[in-house]
């Protein structure tokens, strides 16, 4: 998988099939997931908040509470699918590279199903064993309105 | 259906010492009764001053079901209008936030309006003359909100000309507003970072009695802390955690840890958890921001102030605030089975940026939309919105600890895991939508 646009089909195909765990292990260590309160719009982690931003200590958290029997709100469980345009490379540099994917997101849980829709903005590293995510930003259309629950992983 | 418009003894009913009726989250029709006797009628948070600083800033909320205008004047002065054209009714603005200029100007026909709302101008002024139009309501400007109340940059509003007066309303509970003020060294706090807004499919009240729940941090969030305390097992408890881990960890806190933390209810629905200690208190210590709160108000005020932590403290109905981390929710009804909680986050002023990285953080792990804490709490929400539409049993228990003689004083201090801080709240209800009776 030698090219970084198959790594971002890869990635959310890892969590449609709810493959939590090597999912996680895509993240670099100092690797990051981030949703902008503000969207595209923001520039920073830190000047304002976020829906999500989160290192591997509260990635790891998240995907160890969907194993509990008892994250009650996963009675019945949760599933998503993204759908995703072209990944199209912003930047590309000797070990890293940028890319920008826009998407449509839908969680689909009992008799409920939520859309979203946005870019993913992935910024990769290149590692001996392939791609590592540095950072995963998803820029939500509507990120500052008011949502339902959003369970799993856009 | 009106089986309660005109029957303040049916509504009396619903509450009852020690638990109250289903309807009280399932009725339309009390909650259209709501909007009227207990939203517009009391004292509702509104915005925060800071959202405004300049002549003609405006931020647009509604509230009882009635869309209202903020709005900066050219003297400094917050003042609240209905955002409704005195012509047709087209609202003036339409964006969330933002500043009018010098004046609001109708996008519809043009009428044009003062910031205070005082008629300015309109296009054809000759077909009024001979008119009736300067007499009735839609030739004096726009309706004015006239009891609104700016308490340290929060703004609340009654909506009613009737009610009582914004100190015998919130009475002692401003203590919880002041103590978040007091954490600035310089008195001032700004609204900053955004707000995180979740629409929950529940009552409103369901989730306003929750945030005094002391007893289901356990059994609700056990996967959430289950799963934190797993990742951080090994560590020595002296070791400096990262910040969502002391924001974390405390919630697996045991049923003994709340019930000490203690609480106290006000009249009029108000509350306090956690006057004693709670889960914000352990919080790490900041030497220079000590020494800036010591030189501001002296050592003993600013140990005074830094060693409440409260829980939550409720404005009853549509605030809870807590002063460390300085983060407040407001609670917005939509309907019966619907409603808007907003997570709030302050500066404040003359304090490390180490505070306000603590608010959003603490917002974000517990009050986002993806929060893994607010997972559970909104799963069982809903959960409880469907559950009480079953047959049997149309009565939601609220037994632990009442005693009959707690209604004899208006301000009580008890143990953390009483109901009582939820009984207060539903007395208050049953007051405000009864008023015939209580007359």
């Amino acid at each position: 998988m030698n090219d970084p646009r198959d790594f971002i089909a890869h990635e959310a195909a890892l969590l449609d099939a709810r493959r939590f765990d090597d999912w996680l292990a895509l993240f670099a260590d100092d690797g990051h997931y981030w949703v902008p309160l503000l969207g595209a719009a923001q520039a920073d982690p830190f000047s304002h908040n976020s829906l999500a931003y989160e290192d591997r200590l509260l990635l790891q958290l998240r995907v160890e509470r969907l194993k509990n029997p008892r994250a009650h709100s996963q009675h019945p469980a949760s599933h998503s699918q993204h759908v995703l345009q072209p990944s199209r490379i912003e930047e590309e540099g000797t070990d890293d590279v940028r890319l920008r994917t826009p998407f449509l997101y839908i969680e689909a849980r009992g008799d409920d199903q939520l859309l979203l829709s946005g870019t993913a903005r992935h910024h990769l590293i290149r590692t001996p064993t392939g791609w590592s995510i540095r950072e995963k930003r998803v820029d939500l259309l509507n990120a500052a309105r008011p949502l339902p629950a959003i369970q799993l992983f856009i | 259906m009106t089986a309660y418009r005109n029957r303040p003894d049916l509504v009396a009913a619903l509450v009852r010492d020690d638990r109250v009726h289903r309807d009280l989250y399932l009725s339309d029709e009390l909650f259209a009764l709501e909007q009227e006797r207990l939203f517009a009628r009391t004292w509702v948070f509104l915005g925060h001053a800071s959202q405004v600083p300049a002549a003609g800033d405006f931020v647009t909320q509604e509230i009882a079901g009635r869309p209202l205008l903020m709005v900066r004047q050219p003297d400094g002065a917050v003042h609240v209008m209905y955002n409704r054209c005195a012509h047709k009714g087209t609202q003036l603005v339409t964006d969330e936030s933002g500043n009018t200029g010098r004046f609001f100007r109708c996008p519809y026909h043009a009428w044009t309006y003062k910031l205070d709302g005082a008629p300015l101008g309109l296009p054809l002024k000759n077909g009024y003359e001979g008119t009736q139009l300067k007499a009735c309501e839609s030739g004096q400007g726009l309706s004015v909100v006239k009891h609104v109340k700016v308490y340290r940059d929060f703004v609340f509003v009654r909506l009613s000309d009737t009610g009582p007066s914004f100190e015998d309303y919130f009475g002692d509970v401003l203590g919880a507003l002041d103590n978040m003020v007091d954490r600035s060294p310089e008195g001032r706090l700004t609204v900053g970072g955004g707000v995180l807004r979740n629409i929950v499919h529940c009552n409103w009240k369901m989730y306003l009695e929750n945030i005094n729940d002391t007893v289901h941090p356990m059994s609700t969030h056990e996967s959430a802390t289950k799963a934190a305390e797993a990742l951080w097992e090994g560590h020595a408890p002296t070791d400096p955690k990262p910040m969502a881990m002391e924001q974390i960890l405390p919630f697996g806190s045991g049923y003994e840890f709340f019930d000490q933390m203690g609480g106290r209810v006000f009249a009029n629905g108000h509350s306090v958890l956690g006057v004693n200690f709670s889960i914000h208190s352990n919080y790490a210590q900041l030497p220079e921001y000590e020494a800036a709160m010591q030189a501001a108000h002296g050592v003993a005020r600013a140990a005074d102030i830094l060693q409440r932590s409260p829980q939550n403290s409720v404005l009853y109905p549509s605030l809870s605030v807590k002063g460390s981390p300085q983060a407040i929710r407001v609670i917005r009804p939509l309907a019966a089975d619907c409603t808007l909680i907003e997570a709030w986050s302050f500066r404040a002023a003359g304090a490390p940026a180490l505070l306000f990285e603590r608010a959003m953080s603490y917002n974000r792990l517990v009050f986002s939309p993806v929060s893994v804490v607010a997972h559970d709490d909104v799963h069982l929400f809903e959960s409880i919105q469907k559950g009480l539409r079953a047959g049997g049993n149309e009565w939601i228990s609220l037994h632990r600890n009442h005693d009959p003689a707690e209604t004899q004083q208006a301000t009580v201090t008890t143990n953390g895991t009483n109901e009582l801080l939820m009984r207060n709240q539903f007395r208050a209800w049953a007051r405000a939508m009864t008023p015939e009776v209580a007359a």
